[in-house]
């Protein structure tokens, strides 16, 4: 019963590393780390500028290369794969950039076409259509289908990139610091959008980000990134309800300041 | 196993510290390997076709009034100043063949090139540049899309193929350049004029012109290329991609210049 228990929790995992090192010349950013990520759940990971977190979910998506250690993404070893493997599994893992990364020589509507024509060569310009504007409705953005992104706003910007990661319904995706550089009022927004992605497309999330209210408001659970290592994994209370001295500024700063 | 992404290498080059030599030898083998990567994959389904007539639209179109201004006035520039000389031993006759020798021979491609590595060159190095410190190249890799494909493939196969017909365009608005000067130093008509001029010009010529364009035009979009999408280091990274794709295109376009006349010289002969 115990074992079956066990093999369950494993088939559940979408994303599996394990002693992962990464660094950038004589700069160690990632010193051996272990994770699991299930399904259908959202794991936020905290940490501070320039601890690797970024770096982190640019392994899983094959964008850097770790320098040791295992990551099994789909139960697949991403470092292990072939270019074709490669492209094949980043169809199933959306990526939501920083600053958003909309191509800004194409329209919103083109924006979100670009993936989906490429990857999906047999749908009708019919069904293309709906599904991109099935996608800008689920971001509550129709009415920008024509805009350049030069036209739209931060948090538009954030949204339409999120709609492009999942026009391809992945089933996993990727947020990099999703409400950086963002009002109270549209980081409040973006974090229902995630959770909304999450209910609504049954997708697995890895959330970067050093913010609190994003990390408490969408976290099943947290994993706080320090030195290079996860210091603390858990619910968001579990992970704060700590005396160390590495954690404790980050709720003192974001809740009391 | 394959090779996989950009970004990640760009990023193991930073931390390396080579000397100077052997960063020349890198930069060199990753050129090379650059120009492999094109030739491997440009030609390959599934084709970018309509992104592909964009960029010869932004090429050849975009750059036809500059080229179209500088043509003509070299024409008539370089009419004017070989006249005294040629009048001096009676044979102003001979303009306008030399002048359409010269112009479709050497000029015509060179001041295309020239002009095209700075407009066509510097605009490419700035695009990928922007694209690549902006994570658009990143963002085209994790949708599952070939970036090298749309953005690199598409932007070296239309510089080499709009190079030579702006080269040609050039050679011919150089001519009527050339026909206005003689027309108003001298009494020949318009017939005349591209009679005398083209029948001096060879199959050669001609050849020669469009093997050296479709080499200039092959420089400017792989260098411009190059620059671009390995460029890092924010903003300042893209200036750089865009200066450098204008300077060494330039340097590269004089160098086969030199070497394509020693070569085609042999054949005159």
């Amino acid at each position: 019963m115990e074992q079956k228990k066990e093999t369950d929790k494993q088939a559940e995992k979408v994303i599996e590393i394990k002693g992962l090192r990464k660094s950038f010349g004589n700069f160690h950013v990632l010193k051996g780390i272990d994770l699991d990520v299930y399904k259908r759940e959202n794991l936020v990971v905290l940490g501070k500028s320039g601890t690797g977190k970024s770096v982190l979910i640019k392994i899983i998506v094959g964008l850097l290369t770790p320098d040791s250690g295992d990551v099994k993404v789909l139960g697949q070893h991403v470092d292990q794969i072939t270019y074709k493997e490669l492209l094949a599994l980043r169809l199933k893992v959306g990526f939501s950039f920083q600053n958003s990364a909309l191509y800004d020589s194409m329209t919103v509507r083109e924006n979100l076409e670009f993936p989906l024509i490429r990857n999906q060569k047999n749908l009708t310009k019919g069904e293309v259509n709906l599904a991109v504007e099935e996608m800008l409705d689920a971001v509550g953005l129709l009415n920008t289908i024509n805009q350049m992104p030069s036209e739209l706003s931060g948090g538009q910007r954030k949204r339409i990139g999120i709609a492009r990661t999942l026009i391809l319904r992945p089933e996993i995706v990727l947020y990099d610091e999703p409400t950086a550089g963002l009002d109270p009022i549209t980081c409040l927004d973006i974090n229902n959008l995630i959770n909304e992605v999450q209910t609504r497309f049954h997708t697995s999330s890895i959330v970067i980000t050093h913010d609190l209210t994003c990390a408490k408001s969408v976290g099943n659970r947290v994993a706080m990134l320090l030195d290079g290592q996860f210091q603390r994994v858990g619910t968001f209370e579990e992970v704060f309800n700590t005396n160390d001295e590495r954690v404790k500024p980050f709720y003192d700063y974001n809740f009391i300041q | 196993m394959e090779k996989k992404t950009e970004s990640q290498e760009t990023l193991n080059d930073e931390v390396k510290t080579p000397g100077k030599l052997s960063r020349m030898f890198i930069t060199l083998y990753d050129v090379f390997q650059f120009i492999g990567r094109f030739f491997k994959e440009g030609f390959l389904p599934p084709y970018e076709v309509k992104e592909l007539f964009r960029q010869c639209y932004e090429i050849g179109y975009r750059s036809a009034l500059l080229i179209s201004t500088t043509g003509f006035i070299t024409g008539i520039v370089f009419t004017k100043q070989s006249r005294p000389s040629l009048s001096e031993f009676g044979a102003t006759s001979w303009l306008p063949s030399l002048v359409g020798i010269a112009l479709l021979r050497t000029l015509a491609p060179l001041l295309t090139g020239l002009i095209a590595a700075g407009k066509v060159g510097s605009s490419i190095g700035a695009e990928l540049g922007s694209m690549r410190v902006t994570e658009q190249i990143d963002a085209m890799e994790v949708s599952a899309t070939n970036p090298f494909k749309f953005l690199v493939s598409t932007r070296v196969l239309a510089a080499t193929i709009t190079i030579p017909i702006l080269t040609f365009y050039t050679a011919m608005v150089g001519m009527c350049g050339a026909l206005l000067n003689v027309s108003l130093s001298e009494n020949t008509s318009a017939k005349a004029f591209f009679q005398s001029s083209l029948e001096q010009i060879t199959f050669l010529d001609f050849t020669a012109s469009t093997i050296k364009a479709i080499l200039f035009g092959f420089t400017i979009g792989v260098v411009g290329c190059y620059q671009g999408y390995n460029s890092s280091k924010g903003t300042e990274g893209v200036g750089k991609a865009a200066n450098s794709a204008v300077v060494i295109a330039m340097f590269l376009i004089f160098i086969e210049e030199v070497v394509s006349v020693q070569f085609f010289s042999l054949f005159r002969t």
